[in-house]
């Protein structure tokens, strides 16, 4: 399907349960490096819970199962080696709800490099990610402000540049733009597109319009069968074909707003 | 009747009677209210007049730099600094074991912990803020003064740092349940966010929720702080009766509180010059936890403001 792009991730047979309760079910799919996927689906078929096993922020939730494999360049995540804390160095996240430290600007894209034991120069690396997350213009001057000084959408921007100061490799979105206005909204998915010149982004949205503006391929989740509360991806491909003729009846239901 | 009716005549019903007995509540309700803050500044009048009375037999000047406290005596001198000195002694040993002890347990509590756990141990924390203080006191008295003793036996039978030991696990739990209140208090979303920068649990817990809990945490210190210059039965029972400027925590000292205590249940005449030292004191006292309780609130203000 992609001849033309290295795989960054692949899941493979991969089951999430809580408890006794199964999530997902039965994944298995492959994301191109330095593309946008996304990753839509009507409200509570298990889109975060998918996005969240890229960077076994599951492991945070004690009841949490994965099974299955996530291959990041070939190495599962979920190999009992591997050390989840490292995987998030590779893997960055932005939430849905902007959330900066209560700490200034600079402070707040410092972090990750400051646990990180980064040695080399923290001003050029705080500039040089607030520029990537294109903002750099708007708070050159303030860098010392709190970050909850600033507006939603610079607030997200700013997690984006926090994200990015890590040096990862891939940045998983988890609805970036839901809580924001048009305009900041825009501004994000331009940003996206400039990303992803250097990093494989996996956005989770509800916002079918934006996934189709936005995204490179189209991942469609919905419960995997009737009365049941496992979700799981009924079909992925290329964005346009998702939306221009997908082979999957619910996937067309969905996308002409047939369904929820 | 039909339903417009019946909602007209229910909606113009007389308002009199409803208005005079929510009237009559309201002024039941003032009433006590007004008992605790009525009692308050009457306290505060009595402090102040008596405290009046002392300074125009005393100089200020005197009560704050004389370093010697002896109104009992036949040569008297009003110097309150050895009853500081006493109270700041015991204070800070209390507070050296309870800050960080209670710190330390506040963050398992709020970090660590598992949901289990922390239902078992957090009421069992609180249980020992439940122990009488006069029990503490004989504790302190009659098991670690002891115990100093026979790791420096130079220890005086009444010192300050059984006192200090014994008082500084008694405002543990109220250290350890605010600072974890705090703590509990800093949202998810920024934990979260920590994690997927690739921070470990000590990292997140360092790095984010301590530095975000701070002003929390910091009014919880000045409440202790504010608790042990105020705290009596222990120092009383333990610590001595001895207002002397000393440094030396095996010694016999006296705390405001204590000497308070001293005269109030001996035989000083209440006309007295001595007798009047106490409300000077007391007032001093008064002033300083206030002091500690205003930064306190102030602070604990500020942090509910931080993530808005």
């Amino acid at each position: 399907m992609f001849d033309k792009h290295e795989i960054a991730l692949s899941v493979k047979n991969l089951n999430v349960d809580y408890g006794d309760f199964r999530a997902l079910e039965n994944i298995s799919l492959e994301i191109p490096a330095r593309q946008i996927t996304a990753i839509i689906g009507p409200s509570g078929c298990g889109k975060s819970t998918f996005l969240r096993c890229f960077n076994r922020m599951n492991d945070l939730v004690p009841t949490a199962r994965v099974t299955g494999e996530v291959l990041f360049y070939g190495q599962n995540i979920y190999d009992s080696k591997v050390n989840p804390v490292e995987v998030r160095r590779h893997i960055g996240m932005v939430f849905q709800k902007p959330n900066p430290f209560p700490k200034s600007i600079y402070e707040n894209v410092a972090y990750g490099a400051r646990i990180n034991g980064y040695k080399g120069n923290m001003d050029e690396l705080v500039e040089r990610s607030l520029r990537a997350a294109a903002l750099w213009d708007e708070v050159k001057d303030d860098l010392k402000k709190s970050a909850l000084a600033l507006s939603g959408g610079q607030q997200q921007r700013l997690c984006i540049a926090r994200a990015i100061a890590v040096e990862p490799q891939v940045i998983l979105m988890d609805e970036p733009a839901s809580a924001l206005d048009p305009i900041a909204t825009l501004k994000i998915e331009e940003l996206m597109q400039e990303l992803k010149k250097d990093y494989t982004i996996v956005i989770v949205t509800h916002n079918m319009q934006q996934a189709a503006r936005v995204s490179d391929y189209t991942a469609m989740m919905m419960l995997s069968k009737e009365g049941s509360r496992a979700g799981t991806v009924i079909e992925f491909g290329p964005t346009p074909q998702i939306f221009t003729s997908p082979r999957d009846r619910r996937t067309e239901d969905y996308i002409t707003g047939r369904f929820g | 009747m039909n339903e417009s009716q019946h909602v007209l005549s229910t909606l113009l019903r007389p308002r009199a009677d409803h208005d005079r007995r929510e009237k009559l509540i309201r002024a039941v309700l003032l009433l006590f209210s007004a008992v605790s803050i009525f009692t308050t500044l009457g306290i505060i009048a009595v402090l102040l007049r008596e405290t009046l009375l002392f300074f125009q037999e005393v100089s200020i000047v005197e009560f704050f730099t004389e370093t010697r406290w002896t109104p009992l005596f036949a040569s008297k001198k009003f110097g309150v600094l050895p009853l500081v000195n006493g109270t700041v002694l015991v204070a800070a040993g209390a507070m050296l074991i309870a800050l960080p002890l209670g710190l330390l347990a506040a963050i398992y509590l709020s970090e660590y912990a598992s949901d289990r756990a922390r239902k078992i141990l957090k009421p069992m924390l609180e249980v020992l803020a439940g122990v009488p203080t006069v029990v503490y006191g004989y504790f302190a008295l009659t098991f670690v003064t002891p115990l100093l003793q026979k790791i420096w036996p130079q220890t005086q039978a009444f010192n300050a740092l059984s006192a200090s030991i014994v008082m500084g696990f008694m405002i543990l739990p109220l250290v350890a349940s605010l600072s974890e209140d705090a703590m509990s208090a800093v949202p998810q979303s920024l934990r979260q966010a920590a994690y997927a920068l690739g921070a470990t649990r000590f990292e997140v817990t360092l790095r984010t929720v301590v530095p975000a809990a701070l002003s929390g945490i910091s009014a919880a210190f000045i409440l202790a702080v504010s608790r042990a210059i105020g705290e009596t039965m222990i120092v009383a029972i333990a610590a001595g009766q001895q207002p002397k400027l000393t440094l030396n925590p095996l010694q016999s000292i006296e705390t405001m509180t204590a000497y308070i205590v001293q005269v109030s249940l001996g035989d000083t005449p209440q006309q007295s010059i001595a007798y009047k030292t106490i409300f000077a004191v007391g007032m001093l006292l008064f002033m300083m936890t206030l002091m500690m309780n205003l930064i306190s609130n102030w602070l604990t203000r500020r942090y509910r403001e931080v993530y808005e």
